[in-house]
């Protein structure tokens, strides 16, 4: 989706005002709504492009004026009610009104478990035995797609060529996967290296360049 | 997300509503069973004080000690910072590059927060803050002049947008005058920024 998420060459947003000796959390509340997604997330009814879409599916608006973990905890709650986890009373009342599942209480993460699944992370590759489409060295054009559903093809680089750098391997399609359970698919991503002056035109440093992974669905050959 | 809220500076909003909103949620799932109040903690010390940027420094300085090491992380950065304890979420596919005399490299994530966790810990405000996202693509080097790293119009600058699984790491170059000292020595110069690429590593 064009959301404002997809920030990659706008203008107008300010300077970056980095703050000397940040703290990690700036509030509790903050810290309450990182774990909150991080052990949410162990009832398995949804994957990182699900949480990904809804967080950046909001106005523009209200995306720009939230902080990030607002949008956070706006993402959480969505997913948590699309899900049926939790209704939209149980939210308003902060009081649950039926128990959770016995099939799901198996799965909520134990403090005691907390640093193995840390460690241990997710697999976002697949079995599939598909050969890379595009080489190494190859020519490749952005496909001008639109999709109003997620993706992970920013509009800066949509249309324009750029050069396989690298492949990566065969990855979860994060565009498809958003969709949700069903729709796991294997593609290669590629890092491809696009020149600074194909993106933002012939004042750009000449030698200057941008590196960004995409997968087969978003590419062609640009002979 | 509420009109009482203060929007002045949203990266670092004051809010009784959202944080009474946070509390009431929490609560919820809670009371259903679905978070434990133990495993919500440990997961807050995990990110407040055990995974940080010291992790990265300590890749950074052996990677300056070991040309065997530097090979290895250059070559398969995953397996090579699993061998320093750390791996896992938000770092399952690492690949670091490499600052030279002709290279700067900068990391983002213009779509959302994508960020090396197990090396880098949480990603601070700025760097998931609309101002860096937008330009970090666009104008790279005056969004290294705005944190004070000048870049010679001989130096080729690359970005790398980490829009897939893969999590970037920059090796900073090492600086010169600190070929003798200790790899905790080195550790101790290499901050945060550095691996993301906004600014050098200096010697002191």
């Amino acid at each position: 989706m064009n959301g404002a998420h997809d920030l990659g060459g706008m203008h107008g947003l300010g300077p970056i005002n980095a703050e000397v000796d940040e703290p990690v959390f700036h509030h509790d509340w903050e810290r309450r709504v990182l774990a909150l997604n991080l052990a949410a997330g162990a009832m398995g009814k949804w994957n990182i492009d699900v949480s990904r879409h809804a967080r950046e599916n909001q106005p523009p608006a209200q995306y720009l004026a939230n902080s990030y973990y607002q949008t956070w905890l706006v993402g959480l709650e969505k997913l948590l009610l699309e899900a049926g986890l939790v209704t939209v009373d149980e939210i308003a009342n902060g009081k649950s009104a039926a128990p959770l599942p016995d099939d799901l209480a198996q799965r909520v993460l134990q403090a005691d478990a907390v640093e193995a699944v840390l460690g241990r992370g997710t697999d976002y590759t697949t079995d599939d035995d598909i050969p890379p489409e595009y080489a190494i060295g190859e020519q490749v054009r952005v496909l001008n797609n639109h999709p109003t559903h997620h993706t992970r093809a920013p509009r800066y680089v949509r249309g324009k060529c750029g050069v396989v750098e690298r492949q990566h391997g065969v990855f979860v399609f994060a565009d498809e996967n958003a969709k949700g359970p069903g729709h796991r698919v294997g593609q290669n991503i590629y890092s491809v290296r696009f020149a600074a002056q194909e993106l933002w035109g012939p004042d750009a440093p000449a030698a200057d360049c941008v590196y960004v992974d995409l997968w087969d669905g978003h590419l062609e050959a640009a002979d | 997300m509420s009109d009482s809220e203060d929007h002045s500076d949203p990266n670092h909003s004051h809010l009784s509503d959202t944080d009474l909103r946070v509390r009431s949620l929490e609560s919820l799932l809670l009371d259903k069973g679905m978070v434990d109040a133990a495993a919500l903690e440990a997961l807050i010390q995990n990110y407040e004080h055990k995974v940080g940027p010291q992790n990265g420094a300590r890749v950074v300085a052996r990677a300056w000690s070991d040309p065997a090491y530097k090979e290895w992380l250059l070559r398969d950065a995953t397996a090579a910072i699993a061998d320093m304890g750390y791996h896992g979420r938000q770092g399952e596919y690492m690949y670091v590059v490499e600052n030279t005399a002709a290279v700067h490299n900068l990391v983002v994530c213009t779509l959302c927060s994508c960020y090396p966790w197990p090396v880098l810990g949480l990603p601070p405000t700025w760097y998931k803050s609309a101002p860096y996202r937008s330009r970090a693509v666009m104008d790279p080097r005056g969004v290294l002049r705005e944190f004070g790293t000048e870049v010679g119009e001989d130096v080729a600058v690359r970005v790398w947008d980490s829009t897939a699984e893969l999590r970037y790491l920059v090796l900073p170059e090492q600086p010169e005058g600190t070929e003798g000292m200790s790899q905790d020595e080195l550790a101790a110069l290499v901050g945060r920024n550095a691996m993301i690429g906004v600014e050098k590593v200096a010697a002191s």
